[in-house]
């Protein structure tokens, strides 16, 4: 388990992060998300105590991490793929990380086995692909066999083949009961990883949510309907007090989940219907709309500036 | 697992996870053996890395190229041109100087890449992780290339130190005494092992190797130069401080050939490198503590 308690990072006068406080619970993918420059990966470093925060606390079971007597056991953290020296092999490399937290090196081949780089064991990291450099590093967080895992981006770089292996590598360590926290930029990787949501723009808390409430609550929902007397029933529609608007390729739009009222609505006047089917936008959507309305809210929080003398007369135009 | 927590069964439906059962931190036990890590893990962690890593053996195998075949030369050349007097009184062991005072930029550059090299490669926010220690990792660090240095060092000196004395037996120089041995190859050993840890330290001040190199390479050979064009006699005094105190200078008091008479001797050398060392170690660990990675 993470706990976060109002933890905030300044760099000057710029607030990478802002009283986050959120718990990322054992059991289950937490996907942890935000645009680009949102403050993911500040708030990871400060969980594994990378950086020092500004204010607030963060706790791996209830201690500081640099409590921690055999971290690597405890949690496992994918940061970025080049934390690596490139002159080291890829088996060296996670003998040193080992050995530092007195792990059997045995282990080493265990977990270069689990992501498939056995076979580049002894080349060197500075040779290896993107993807090859992801695996690597999933392998040093999976080196202590621990009960957190933490990966920042982890998909960044993957084949399709590696993106399927990381998603059912993550489900599975969850369902072990481990805590798997991970980041992305992108909604719709986490749709199909993540159980929980934490969604974060310009460092401040905007979800903490499960995906199918995070779902629920952020999509717009539409029905969508194609009909060869199109003309009539937009009137038979404002009739009846539904707005639709005019969709591509001679469809109609109309909001909310009201399928049923106009098909009945159809019915009773004869009219034939090529579709009828209440839609979800997507995700990705949900999820840019979430982030675009912190942006506002952050803009219009500002103290308004002063009245000025020159100024108010196109203003107020 | 820690103290606090009891053992687990793994948990069954990954959804109830807000009715998590068993303790305050439930979750997955590994079935990996816990260990209260300490400096020893750290210790073999580093020396893993300093062995794993080619710029370690082609610094190492330059100095040692360096320091052997300089002192062959120098050897070589010495006993050519003497005679059974010319070397009295002289002790011929000090022509092991040269080499090391070569050899010396190799270590330090090993030194630097110690530790900058994690920053330029990013390795050391994996090392950090692994071992959230910063003082720790900084010891075993210092400990594993102090030793590294100190061991080759001495070989190549003593080797170098044997082959002198054989050959320049015959040209009038007295047999060296056990305190110039001693300063001739422990003595100096220390003296580059600590100038090599200086620049460990400079490395992890700095995070950058070429600019650590440069500021290590620079402060060996800056104060000799400088002091060279002190001309104006109002200066003479720290032209003179400059050359008594300068590296290359105390490195030739171990040989009791100092560039002036007067200056450091003895093993004061030694105790001065080991204070400035002791000073920069307490700076570099003030700030590996407060800074971030």
């Amino acid at each position: 388990m993470i706990e976060l308690e109002g933890l905030t990072k300044r760099y000057g006068d710029t607030v990478a992060v802002d009283r986050l406080t959120f718990t990322v619970r054992p059991g289950v993918v937490t996907g942890f998300l935000g645009p680009n420059g949102a403050g993911k990966s500040t708030t990871m470093r400060m969980i594994l105590g990378l950086d020092h925060p500004t204010a607030g606390d963060v706790r791996i079971d209830g201690r500081h991490y640099d409590r921690l007597k055999d971290p690597l056991t405890y949690i496992g953290a994918l940061l970025d793929a080049k934390a690596v020296h490139g002159g080291r092999s890829a088996y060296n490399h996670l003998l040193c990380l080992a050995q530092s937290n007195g792990i059997p090196e045995r282990r080493v081949a265990e977990v270069l086995d689990t992501v498939g780089l056995t076979s580049v064991a002894r080349k060197k990291a500075k040779g290896f692909s993107l993807g090859m450099g992801q695996r690597l590093g999933i392998a040093g967080a999976l080196l202590g066999d621990p009960r957190i895992l933490m990966f920042d981006e982890p998909v960044n770089g993957l084949d399709p083949e590696g993106i399927h292996w990381i998603r059912t590598l993550m489900k599975s360590l969850a369902a072990q009961g481990r805590t798997v926290f991970v980041s992305s930029h992108l909604m719709s990787e986490m749709a199909l990883t993540a159980e929980h949501l934490v969604v974060i723009g310009q460092g401040r808390l905007l979800a903490d949510t499960s995906m199918a409430d995070f779902i629920r609550q952020n999509s717009r929902s539409y029905v969508r309907i194609r009909s060869p007397q199109r003309e009539r029933l937009l009137d038979v529609l404002h009739e009846a007090g539904i707005t639709a608007v005019q969709a591509g390729g001679g469809a109609l739009e109309v909001e909310g989940d009201k399928a049923e009222r106009i098909g009945e609505l159809a019915a009773r006047s004869g009219f034939v219907l090529h579709e009828l089917s209440p839609r979800q936008a997507s995700l990705e959507e949900a999820f840019m709309r979430l982030t675009a309305d912190a942006v506002e809210y952050h803009a219009h929080s500002r103290p308004d500036p002063a009245p000025q003398d020159w100024g108010a007369g196109w203003k107020g135009a | 697992m820690s103290t606090h927590q009891p053992p687990m069964p793994q948990a069954p439906a990954a959804t109830d996870w807000q009715a998590a059962p068993g303790g305050p931190y439930p979750g997955y036990t590994s079935p990996i053996p816990v260990v209260r890590t300490h400096l020893g893990h750290a210790l073999a962690s580093e020396w893993t890395k300093i062995k794993s890593v080619r710029s370690t053996m082609w610094t190492l195998g330059v100095f040692l190229l360096l320091v052997v075949g300089i002192g062959l030369l120098t050897g070589a050349v010495v006993e050519a041109n003497s005679d059974s007097e010319s070397l009295s009184g002289e002790n011929m062991l000090s022509f092991g100087f040269f080499g090391l005072l070569l050899g010396s930029m190799c270590i330090m550059t090993l030194g630097v890449l110690t530790t900058a090299s994690e920053y330029s490669t990013g390795m050391i926010r994996t090392t950090a992780t692994a071992c959230p220690s910063r003082g720790r990792v900084l010891a075993a660090k210092s400990i594993v290339f102090f030793t590294v240095a100190f061991v080759t060092t001495l070989a190549s000196s003593g080797f170098v130190a044997m082959l002198h004395s054989s050959m320049l037996g015959n040209a009038g120089a007295d047999s060296p005494t056990g305190g110039q041995w001693l300063k001739a190859t422990v003595g100096v050993s220390l003296y580059i092992a600590l100038l090599g840890l200086l620049s460990l330290l400079i490395g992890s001040i700095i995070r950058h190797s070429a600019g650590a190199i440069t500021i290590m390479i620079g402060a060996v050979l800056a104060p000799l130069v400088i002091a060279l064009f002190m001309a104006a006699s109002s200066m003479q005094k720290l032209q003179e401080w400059l050359f008594e105190y300068s590296i290359p200078s105390q490195l030739g008091a171990f040989y009791d050939n100092g560039l002036t008479g007067s200056g450091p001797s003895g093993w004061d050398p030694l105790w001065i490198m080991l204070g400035l060392t002791a000073v920069v170690y307490a700076g570099a660990y003030a700030l590996l503590e407060k800074r971030d990675v």
